[in-house]
């Protein structure tokens, strides 16, 4: 295939559509990510989250041919594996990176393990008709060009994880559970000394995260695909986690970083024609993460030294005239 | 009229044995600045941390208007009108003053925050109080003093009846001072009672109307400000009953060894924390700093070691300046130094004490042999060493932190002192350890100077540096305040007036014996 033909392809309607696809398992995630990183916890443990409910989804809706019930049994399942990082770590003490580790490899490990006992299969659950959640055409828009091709026809989950974004984001700046949320993240003394509970706080974070993760699962194995393929996840819970920090800790800021990188993703998958060594081709999104990550840095510590020169010129100046007086 | 607090018969004895508090009866009037004076360790704080509850009294009772309470936490308290003004501000940076105030009991309507009502409620008592903040500026933005406004304003949004302010001018600008006082006449205008912590004299009698002086756990008296004067309060602070005998042999004073020229220091906050400082050390004496803490020492003492760069002058160490260099470069220069903290700036807990023992010259023969450390050498230094400075250990293989706080000073001591240094700088060297070791270590530092080092001593333990130092120096507010070149003649009483800002020679009457 040539260029020409892939650069058409990039700057279709198709090309965009995909993009919001593949984006919803990293916004999903991200979003979670972001909440209990803002609660002074790191949920490292999405990657796995992801995971349990990716393959619960579809085993229950494979077993009982019942699509909603298996998204019922996904949601729950990912929301009980956070709550084990939460009980870990919040009321046991265990150091939430290494409890967030272990639970990724007992994830990793134990989906395979149980989709061996239960389909026979150890890499796919493709013998397994399992459901797929229903996409939604959009009136009016989708019968408009070009845009109803990019915004119309979607999973529900592509269009629940906008909806969440902006819920999150009302969670965050306008209840108080939001803002005892981000209490406890930045000072969790200050927040204690006001009678706010640290530890009940930062759980409901995680289940929460959890919650939102699974959806980010969910969307992978059924509607994005349709079965479970081990480890199918391929580091979303981790490219979330980036996003988060390339979204400067905001909820719209961290949706834009997941659907940059949803763009890389979906481009590997353009440039997949090409005749280039498909593991090159596949490393672009990861390398795109690392990237972005190393500009942010750079950019915010040049932010950071200068903020700091200021204030001090700032406070000499006002001491000195101070002594004047 | 019974008054507003009675604390009966306080006993506050922490879990290291330390009793803060021993038999404290304080009364508290309806309306009435309070202030509470004495040195650091007096136990003016402690008390004050169990009236608002964040920690419970070892025996004793608390009555408020005439009723016993029980405060198991400072939102107890709260509960009942007590509220602490923290010097380390309870506040989280990226809010708005606004929230800050309103925090952990925010107006809502349904589930939705109601921001206009916190704003509005910020203003009313910003206004009804004369405590100037601007609602919707980002807390991390704004300067010490408004943060310090917004501390009082959480508290009084929580319908406070008794303020207790905790050093609150130790953190503020001269100015920002007078505006905090001006607020407190205020607060008391309108019925509320405050208890004001603070050492310094000037402060008690501007702002309060009865003073109680605290020493070693115990309250010394209670009087009307009217009727203290400075001289008689700081009498009562300082004053000492018994004085170390300490062998010391006569000095022999040779060579100056350090000069520091007109030292300035400003904090991050933007404090000058340190003044134009000038001094001279010479080989073979002892230089004690006397001040109640939070005058400067600290920040001298890291200046000097490299670990703080100063705003300007510098300190020079044989013709060559220090100021502005690493604290390797210093060392290599003779410094050595003594942390006043030992656990987070003298010491690597996890290490084992051998390997503590040799962090500052493990890069250098004969501990260095070729790309690797020798272990037998290091091993061996560590015998010698926990032998020399009697450590207290089975081997030197064990973690510093298996050590008892006396045994691991001595390790820190051991380090400084086997660096075989001209010029050793020493903070708070016997702190917090016990009096075997205290003995140990000032032992050392005495035999250190008679063997030609020289010695600069900070220490908030006024006896240690009236019974170690040749020459006495005083710091108050970042300046020295008065000079003292025979230790041995000067009275606790007269270096109290200069610690404290009561008496300060001139510039000319210090010069010839800086």
């Amino acid at each position: 295939m040539s260029i020409n033909l892939v650069l058409k392809g990039i700057f279709s309607a198709l090309f965009l559509a995909s993009v919001l696809r593949i984006s919803t398992a990293l916004i999903l995630p991200a979003l979670g990510g972001l909440i209990t990183d803002l609660s002074g916890s790191i949920n490292i443990s999405l990657e796995g989250t992801m995971l349990v409910s990716a393959f619960t989804g579809v085993i229950v809706s494979g077993f009982s041919h019942n699509v909603w019930l298996g998204v019922l049994a996904g949601i729950a399942a990912g929301v009980l594996f956070s709550a084990l990082l939460a009980y870990f770590h919040l009321y046991l003490g265990t150091n939430i990176i290494l409890a967030g580790t272990a639970l990724n490899i007992l994830a990793s490990g134990g989906t395979v393990f149980l989709l061996f006992m239960l389909t026979g299969d150890k890499g796919s659950s493709s013998t397994l008709a399992s459901g797929v959640v229903p996409t939604v055409n959009i009136p009016i828009i989708k019968d408009i060009p070009f845009l109803g091709t990019v915004l119309s026809g979607h999973n529900i989950f592509v269009y629940g994880a906008f909806v969440l974004a902006f819920l999150i984001n009302q969670l965050l700046y306008h209840t108080k559970f939001g803002v005892h949320l981000r209490a406890v993240g930045e000072d969790p003394v200050a927040a204690t000394s006001v009678g706010i509970n640290v530890r009940k706080t930062k759980f409901v974070t995680i289940l929460v995260s959890g919650f939102l993760a699974s959806l980010g699962g969910l969307n992978l194995s059924m509607a994005y695909l349709s079965s479970f393929q081990r480890d199918m996840t391929a580091g979303r819970g981790f490219i979330a986690l980036a996003a988060v920090y390339l979204g400067g800790r905001k909820p719209w800021g961290t949706v834009l970083a997941a659907i940059l990188f949803g763009i890389a993703d979906a481009l590997s998958n353009q440039l997949g024609t090409l005749n280039i060594p498909s593991q090159l081709v596949q490393m672009i999104p990861y390398a795109i993460t690392i990237i972005a990550l190393v500009v942010y840095g750079i950019r915010n510590q040049q932010k950071l030294i200068e903020q700091t020169k200021r204030f001090q010129e700032r406070e000499l100046a006002r001491s000195k005239s101070e002594q004047q007086d | 009229m019974a008054p507003l607090v009675e604390m009966h018969n306080i006993v506050k004895i922490y879990s290291n044995g330390v009793v803060a508090n021993n038999g404290v009866d304080f009364q508290l009037e309806k309306g009435e600045i309070h202030a509470i004076v004495g040195e650091n360790g007096a136990g003016k704080t402690t008390l004050m941390k169990i009236l608002y509850g964040s920690e419970q009294p070892t025996s004793g009772e608390i009555l408020i208007n005439g009723e016993p309470v029980v405060f198991k936490s400072p939102v107890d308290a709260m509960k009942k009108g007590v509220g602490m003004v923290h010097q380390n501000f309870m506040q989280i940076p990226s809010f708005t003053a606004a929230e800050n105030v309103v925090l952990g009991h925010e107006p809502a309507k349904g589930v939705r925050l109601d921001k206009k009502k916190a704003i509005e409620v910020t203003k009313e008592l910003s206004e009804q109080y004369g405590l100037f903040v601007e609602p919707t500026a980002i807390t991390e933005t704004i300067n010490v003093g408004m943060r310090q406004r917004i501390e009082i304003l959480k508290i009084l949004y929580l319908g406070v009846e008794i303020l207790i302010f905790d050093e609150p001018t130790a953190v503020l600008t001269p100015q920002e001072t007078k505006d905090l006082f001006k607020a407190v006449r205020v607060l008391i205008e309108k019925g509320k009672t405050i208890v004001f912590i603070t050492h310094k004299l000037r402060e008690v009698k501007e702002i309060s109307d009865r003073v109680t002086v605290m020493r070693n756990g115990k309250i010394m008296g209670t009087m009307k400000t009217a009727d203290a004067t400075k001289e008689g309060l700081a009498r009562m602070m300082v004053g000492r009953e018994v004085f170390l005998d300490i062998h010391k042999p006569a000095m022999k004073r040779g060579e100056k060894v350090m000069s520091v020229q007109d030292l300035s220091y400003v904090s991050e906050t933007g404090r000058t924390m340190l003044r134009d400082l000038s001094f001279n050390l010479y080989a073979g004496e002892i230089l004690g700093v006397a001040g109640v803490e939070g005058n400067g020492q600290t920040e001298l003492v890291e200046v000097l070691t490299g670990l703080r760069v100063p705003a300007s002058g510098r300190a020079v160490v044989d013709e060559i300046e220090v100021t502005g260099k690493t604290p390797r470069e210093v060392r290599q220069a003779g410094v050595a130094h003594i942390p006043e903290d030992r656990l987070s700036n003298g010491l690597s807990l996890a290490s084992s004490i051998d390997d503590n023992l040799i962090v500052d010259r493990f890069d250098k023969p004969p501990f260095k042999k070729g790309l690797v450390i020798d272990q037998k050498v290091v091993e061996n230094n560590g015998k010698k060493l926990i032998k020399e400075f009697s450590i207290l250990t089975p081997n030197g293989e064990l973690p510093v932190s298996s050590l008892s706080g006396g045994n691991m000073q001595k390790v820190v001591v051991a380090r400084e002192f086997s660096s075989d240094p001209k010029i050793l700088i020493a903070a708070q060297p016997t702190r917090g350890i016990d009096v075997g070791a205290t003995e140990f270590i000032r032992d050392q530092l005495v035999k250190k100077r008679t063997d030609g080092a020289a010695v600069l001593l900070v220490s908030a333990d006024l006896s240690e540096v009236m019974s170690l130092s040749d020459r006495i120096i005083t710091m108050f507010e970042g300046e020295i305040t008065g000079v003292f070149p025979n230790a041995s003649k000067v009275g606790e009483e007269e270096l109290g007036y200069y610690m404290l800002g009561v008496k300060r020679q001139t510039a000319e009457e210090m010069e010839a014996m800086l």
